[in-house]
């Protein structure tokens, strides 16, 4: 059974179909990456996944529960972490808040645990919440700059500190929105073996990337979207051949 | 009985709509809430109420000039208090325009004593017409028929002009108005000068129609005029008259049925209510959130 | 030996201190919705109000203990702003901050309405049967006041306050229930509001449904922002100032309120962080230590 399953999934935004009746599998263990031009609706697909929009028609499931139309703080808590193509940081915390936001689901101590912090357990909780924060920065090697303001980092590390943050979710599926976006190749290569790492941790990934040699790299299986339609879908190589795509990315007649 | 209660509504209520298109207006275009609408509306008011008295000007003349004195000061105020902040969180915007609208209130006490001041009564002789078994005064007429023309006339600056095409793009879609080379910071200020200038005409007739003016009129009055806006759906100019008028009537209704101590908690209720339930209000579009 | 010290305060200078500490208590309530979460209420001074009249009438209709009064009247504000909260802290930013200031305004016209708070007239509210004096309870109070905000902001509860304030929409991503802190937070800082009000109506012996009108929710807001919205310090702070210079400057009594509002647009536009710059002392002292967080070793050990 596919981790992740679209089906016949669509939004509109009144007269525009962002995404048409897309039908697609995410399986568990992958890295799966979903291509297409500008404006095709890969982040809407994200969107609709993390439960910020409902979708107008179709169903969505994880690990075969439908979860269309729920809030995105109960998706986020049933396993899904996500990035933002626009950084979504808290740009005013540290580093280390931010991915001790992250982990906000792997505690249960609240208005009580805050007041009586004093108590062991609580307390206990707090230092099992601030290892895994600091592990999840050494997973995109961050650790060094826990105390730094988010927004004084530089925007690769940022991108960076959004994964650590979405992995403090202690994910089943992890989301990330272009997040080769914006750097320059080296950097591109440590992201991709960080990508890997996270995915050999268990982690299944689903990714939005524009950079063809990141995507081609990475994934086990691309996904292409044009117009809010899925119009192809499989291993690296037969994307790459596939004349659909190619029309998509270079304009009609390109294929022939 | 009904009838006298609904021009008393109506008369009341278009005051309301001056207000509320002021509010509308900014809303539509930068999301923030001018909580300074309200005190703008009661430096209309004074100003009004000084050209004639003091001046003993026309009542027209008094109103045209307290319309032209409101338009500077509501370009004033966005250029200091608002323009600096555009970047930064919308509760700093906020809280800016709430220390604009204190700052007034306060500054009018001061200059003007904290006693509300009557307009003379020859400023507009009125005298009660009969229709059916309704008394209406000529001066609940002028009112209503004031605010229809102004509201005709935006009407007409904001469809038929150049600048009110600039308006209404740059209210659909802001960034994309200002990619289209319109100049957004004049349209910012010029939607601040036509609000301020209707919401100096309202005061100017309400300090009739109550023949009260006073440095804390501006509070409730622009508390209710948003509401009105609400009502009618904020950012929706049409929807700015309709609020009005539907809470001038309900207000002036549920006096008329013995709630009058529960006067201003009417307007607020039905913000409370319209809010939760139908947030676009009567007119007003979905607006979605893009992530 | 307390009681020593509070005796040699002359009374005017208690009434300031204890004006002073029932500011800080107020602000501090107030700092939790809009400085830590970021939802401006507009409308605390009802919250005041309620807890003012319920502490009054608790202690003319019941006359339980002036400890358990304090208590029960923040606990009731809770429950009221819990209940005001529930619907309409889904409303996005500035429409609540409208619709705190509507219900207020409806907590106030209410209350000069009904027979039981005495209408118009206002209640006189006699002076409690303490063992401590009054200034010294105020005193243990804001202690207490300002440990539960230091113990909120650095707790998962907090970290998800600041989260939503800072961004809701990664906020709910990460899994926080938004609309669930939101209401619990604005009890908190009603149930702060709630104390200060008790603490208020015992302390000054009559209180009045319009003194807790707009300008009173203004004063409050004034403070925090002073003083930097979400700086506990900056809070205190801000509240000393503001409950004090009216006393000490004549100019303040008599233009307060447009001072405060120049003060509130020119925070906004120069200092939008408070006259304190927003610096979060804690870290900031970590980092100049060079103090690494716990863990850091260990994890990097894992690799
Ligand atoms: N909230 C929204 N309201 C209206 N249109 C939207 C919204 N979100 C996305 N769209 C539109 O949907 C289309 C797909 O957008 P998006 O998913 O961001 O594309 P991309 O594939 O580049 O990530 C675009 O035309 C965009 O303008
Ligand atoms: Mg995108």
């Amino acid at each position: 059974m596919a981790l992740l399953k679209l089906d016949n999934t669509t939004i509109r935004f009144g007269g525009l179909v962002a995404v048409n009746g897309v039908n697609l599998e995410v399986e568990e263990g992958e890295i799966l990456a979903l291509i297409g031009p500008n404006g095709a609706g890969k982040s809407t697909i994200f969107n609709l996944i993390t439960g910020i929009y409902p979708p107008t028609d179709g169903a969505i499931s994880f690990k075969g529960k439908s979860i269309a139309g729920r809030p995105p703080h109960v998706i986020a808590s049933g396993g899904i972490g996500r990035t933002f193509q626009n950084i979504r940081l808290f740009g005013e915390q540290t580093v280390l808040d931010n991915v001790l936001i992250g982990a906000h689901t792997r505690g249960n101590w609240n208005l009580t645990g805050a007041l009586l912090q004093f108590l062991p357990s609580v307390r206990k909780e707090e230092g099992r919440l601030l290892e895994l924060a600091i592990h999840c920065l050494s997973k995109v090697d961050l650790a060094h700059k826990a105390y730094e303001l988010a927004s004084n980092l530089p925007y690769g590390e940022q991108r960076r500190l959004e994964i650590a943050r979405a992995l403090a979710i202690e994910p089943a599926l992890i989301l990330l929105d272009e997040p080769a976006a914006g750097m320059n190749p080296q950097e591109k290569q440590t992201l991709l073996k960080m990508v890997r790492n996270i995915r050999d941790d268990g982690v299944t990934v689903f990714l939005v990337e524009h950079d063809m040699k990141f995507v081609m790299g990475l994934s086990d299986r691309i996904a292409v979207l044009d117009y809010g339609s899925k119009i192809a879908d499989g291993r690296p190589e037969e994307v790459r051949a596939n004349p659909a795509v190619i029309e998509a990315y270079l304009g009609k007649g390109a294929a022939h | 009985m009904f009838l006298q209660q609904l021009i008393n509504g109506v008369a009341l209520g278009s005051t309301y709509a001056l207000i509320a298109l002021g509010y509308t207006m900014v809303y539509g275009i930068i999301t923030l809430i001018n909580f300074a609408h309200g005190e703008i509306f009661m430096v209309g008011a004074f100003v009004g109420l000084l050209m004639v008295g003091y001046f003993k000007l026309n009542l027209f003349l008094a109103m045209a000039i307290a319309m032209i004195f409101c338009m500077v000061m509501g370009v004033v105020i966005e250029y200091i208090a608002y323009r600096p902040l555009r970047k930064s969180s919308r509760l700093s915007a906020l809280i800016s325009a709430i220390g604009v609208s204190i700052f007034l209130s306060s500054l009018a006490m001061m200059v003007f004593g904290a006693n509300a001041k009557g307009f003379p009564s020859e400023a507009f002789p009125s005298h009660q017409i009969h229709i059916g078994n309704a008394d209406i005064s000529t001066l609940q007429l002028l009112i209503i028929g004031v605010s229809a023309l102004l509201m005709l006339a935006l009407e007409f600056i904001v469809q038929k002009t150049k600048i009110g095409k600039a308006m209404r793009a740059t209210s659909e879609d802001y960034n994309t108005a200002a990619l289209m080379g319109i100049n957004v910071n004049f349209v910012i200020s010029f939607t601040f000068a036509l609000g301020s200038a209707l919401a100096a005409a309202g005061g100017v007739l309400v300090g009739v129609l109550f023949n009260s003016v006073s440095f804390n009129m501006g509070l409730m009055a622009g508390l209710k005029a948003f509401a009105a806006a609400v009502l009618g759906g904020i950012g929706s100019i049409p929807g700015a008259m309709l609020g009005g008028l539907l809470l001038g009537v309900a207000e002036v209704f549920g006096v008329a049925i013995g709630y009058s101590s529960y006067r201003d908690a009417i307007a607020f209720a039905i913000l409370v209510l319209v809010l939760l339930f139908r947030p676009t209000g009567l007119l007003g579009q979905k607006i979605q959130k893009k992530v | 030996m307390f009681q020593n010290m509070l005796n040699s305060i002359d009374p005017y200078s208690m009434q300031i201190l204890v004006n002073i500490g029932i500011g800080i208590i107020l602000a501090l309530g107030l700092n939790i919705i809009t400085g830590l979460t970021g939802q401006l209420s507009l409308g605390h001074a009802a919250f005041m109000s309620v807890g003012a009249f319920a502490g009054a009438l608790l202690t003319i209709k019941t006359g339980v203990p002036f400890y358990i009064n304090i208590l029960l009247s923040g606990l009731i504000t809770a429950v009221v702003a819990a209940a005001i909260g529930w619907p309409i802290l889904r409303l996005t930013g500035d429409y609540l901050a409208i619709c705190t200031l509507g219900f207020a305004e409806i907590v106030k016209v209410v209350f000069l309405n009904l027979e039981i708070t005495n209408k118009a007239l206002g209640l006189t509210v006699p002076t409690p049967d303490t063992s401590l004096p009054m200034p010294l309870i105020v005193l243990i109070v804001v202690c207490l006041t300002i440990i539960a905000s230091a113990f909120i902001q650095n707790s998962r509860f907090g970290r998800a306050l600041k989260a939503i304030r800072d961004d809701e929409i990664a906020a709910e991503s990460m899994g926080i229930n938004i609309a669930r802190y939101k209401v619990q937070s604005f009890a908190v800082s009603a149930f702060m509001a709630g104390t200060g009000g008790c603490l208020y109506a015992h302390f000054l012996g009559y209180i009045n449904p319009s003194d807790f009108g707009f300008l009173k929710s203004i004063d409050m807001l004034s403070m925090v922002v002073l003083g930097g919205l979400g700086s506990i310090p900056g809070t205190i702070f801000g509240a000393s100032i503001l409950s004090a210079a009216p006393e000490f400057l004549r100019f303040m009594s008599q233009y307060r309120m447009l001072v405060y509002g120049a003060l509130l647009v020119f925070m906004m536009v120069f200092r939008p962080n408070g006259l304190m710059g927003g610096i979060d002392f804690t870290s900031f002292v970590l980092r100049k230590l060079g103090v690494k967080p716990r863990g850091v070793s260990r994890s990097k050990e894992v690799q």
